[in-house]
């Protein structure tokens, strides 16, 4: 366990020295909080957008959604749940996007900066040299993202009159997707980088390929934006259930992939 | 023996980098691993660090076997890589905290100081070790690969790319290190660093071209050649001195007479006895040395031959 700690703060100290990873870490969760809460804040001063869910003015919202949308909330009401929850999945974004900025730094990184050898000389297992970096990179990133979601919490609650608006945005399915979709997404992300660092020559290759990882995530905020699919709590438990699955998955085929000879022979 | 090897392989698909090396180093032993660039002196190094497997082949340190044993390889060998490998933005003591803290040293703090008093690091210890000279660098990375008192250390190329006065400092340092007792495993192009520093080196080419001491090295490929410095030389003294049985050749040089021959300490006086008898007046007898360098590029040579 000791081990694991040194990995992490060393790549705390590492990591964090670099400008470019610290700005990442701090001003994406920031713009993914604000995003909403703009939104938020100018639906409430345009009165331009006052509809009636019940008179066919709403046409820019789904019927999916509308079914969705509690009964006792008005047209403007469901209106105003509708845009910010297309924005709310940029939340799941800083998750999934922050891990690799770090990850990327930290193991490719390593390799650029040839450190990775001495590293690897020491008596440290696989697993927690894979732990330590694996914890260094998400534990920030889900840090950042639950900071952010309670930032948005907070900003909604004052910002939004409507109690009916607030309790419908912050209901257990974004909670449920913050607080356990947030660190499954992140495990998933850094895991694909190491995977990707495993498996490639080029350290930009790799940083290129781990931003992969970021696309059915986008797929699921085009497809709500578009009306395709609408999350509800069934879709997030079943896609919770599913990022477990694949989360196992990537932790062993990560472990597995993580080849110290390769890495050493293969990276130039 | 310290560092076992027996028809220890490395291939990486069709590159064979080392060919069925087998060697034996004792302990306390300083052994010189001489050879060109591509040799598979750093593959043979990460063989025997357990960093890379061999393809075939086995090899032991200190009886613990490689690609068995090893944990408890890595907690007894030392490493300095061809490449220091430090975190640049980090300091010189939390470089070393992460390795104490890496290879369980007890007495973190205590370890820290003594060694990067003893590389004189010690006042510089707070800045990041990206305003390091290279010469400091390098020292650290020996200092990182001393901390938990490895008992084997293997030192890839320790001197490279070193102003003279840090390669000095260096090469001091592994003399202190070897008047400690450690088993020494020194890569290196600098056959005047393995000359000084080493009691036997081998001279490698993806197989083992020859290991010995430098001394039997130099004698085994060039014989001992001794100078005769006469107030007069001539051709036919330089003769006469050749018929003599255990000289393999004799030349004259101005006036003095150059002979090649196994053992000057026993024949010496025979060959000035000759000397003398055929009328010459010899004013010193002395030995002329081959270099390691001499003896490493007659082994490239027959090695492309």
């Amino acid at each position: 366990m000791n081990k694991i700690k040194t990995i992490i703060k060393k790549e705390w100290a590492e990591v964090f020295k670099n400008r470019w990873v610290l700005f990442s870490v701090i001003f994406m969760p920031l713009l993914m909080t604000a995003i909403p809460l703009v939104m938020l804040g100018v639906m409430r001063t345009d009165t331009s957008m006052e509809m009636d869910i019940d008179s066919g003015l709403d046409a820019g919202v789904p019927e999916a959604f509308r079914s969705f949308c509690p009964e006792d909330l008005s047209g403007s009401e469901c209106f105003q749940v509708y845009m910010v929850s297309q924005f709310m999945l940029l939340f799941m974004i800083t998750p999934l996007i922050l891990p690799v900025n770090i990850a990327a730094y930290s193991i490719v990184g390593e390799k650029t900066t040839r450190s990775l050898e001495p590293l690897l000389a020491t008596p440290i297992t696989t697993m927690e040299l894979l732990a330590g970096k694996n914890l260094a990179a998400v534990i920030p990133a889900v840090a950042a993202t639950w900071l952010g979601f309670l930032i948005y919490a907070i900003g909604a609650r004052l910002l939004i009159v409507s109690d009916k608006v607030v309790a419908a945005l912050l209901n257990p399915l974004w909670w449920l997707g913050i607080i356990v979709g947030g660190p499954l997404l992140a495990i998933l992300s850094v895991n694909f980088s190491l995977m990707v660092s495993s498996r490639v020559n080029d350290p930009r290759v790799a940083e290129q390929l781990s931003a992969v990882v970021i696309m059915p995530l986008m797929v699921l905020f085009f497809g709500q934006i578009a009306g395709f699919l609408i999350l509800n709590t069934l879709l997030v438990i079943v896609l919770i259930l599913l990022l477990i699955a694949v989360d196992a998955l990537l932790v062993y085929l990560g472990v597995r992939l993580f080849q110290r000879e390769t890495i050493l022979t293969r990276w130039k | 023996m310290m560092i076992h090897t027996e028809n220890l392989t490395k291939q990486f698909n069709t590159v064979l980098a080392v060919d069925r090396l087998t060697l034996d180093i004792a302990e306390g032993e300083v052994f010189g691993f001489l050879g060109p660039n591509g040799a598979g002196k750093t593959t043979t190094v990460r063989m025997l660090t357990t960093l890379i497997g061999p393809t075939s082949g086995a090899a032991t340190i200190n009886g613990h076997q490689v690609g068995r044993d090893d944990q408890a390889i890595r907690r007894i060998v030392g490493i300095l890589t061809e490449s220091p490998g430090l975190y640049d933005n980090l300091s010189a003591e939390h470089n070393l905290h992460i390795y104490a803290s890496l290879y369980e040293v007890a007495d973190a703090a205590g370890q820290i100081e003594k060694y990067l008093r003893l590389f004189d690091l010690w006042e510089r210890r707070f800045d990041p070790t990206a305003t390091y000279s290279k010469g400091m660098k390098q020292k650290l990375a020996i200092a990182r690969a001393l901390l938990h008192e490895p008992r084997v250390l293997f030192l890839d190329e320790p001197t490279s790319g070193l102003d003279p006065e840090a390669a000095r400092l260096v090469r001091e340092s592994i003399a202190g290190l070897r008047k400690e007792g450690r088993t020494i495993f020194l890569c290196t192009h600098n056959l005047d660093e393995a000359d000084r520093l080493c009691d036997r080196i081998g001279v490698f080419k993806t197989r083992m071209l020859v290991m010995d001491t430098p001394a039997r090295l130099r004698s085994q490929l060039f014989g001992r050649r001794v100078v005769f410095h006469l107030r007069q030389a001539d051709d036919a003294m330089a003769a006469a001195v050749a018929r003599l049985p255990f000289v393999q050749a004799a030349q004259t040089v101005e006036n003095k007479v150059l002979v090649t021959l196994d053992d000057p300490e026993v024949h010496n006086p025979d060959i000035v006895r000759a000397l003398v008898g055929l009328g010459a007046d010899v004013q010193f007898v002395g030995e002329l040395r081959r270099s390691l360098e001499d003896v490493y590029l007659q082994l490239m040579k027959g090695s492309k031959e």
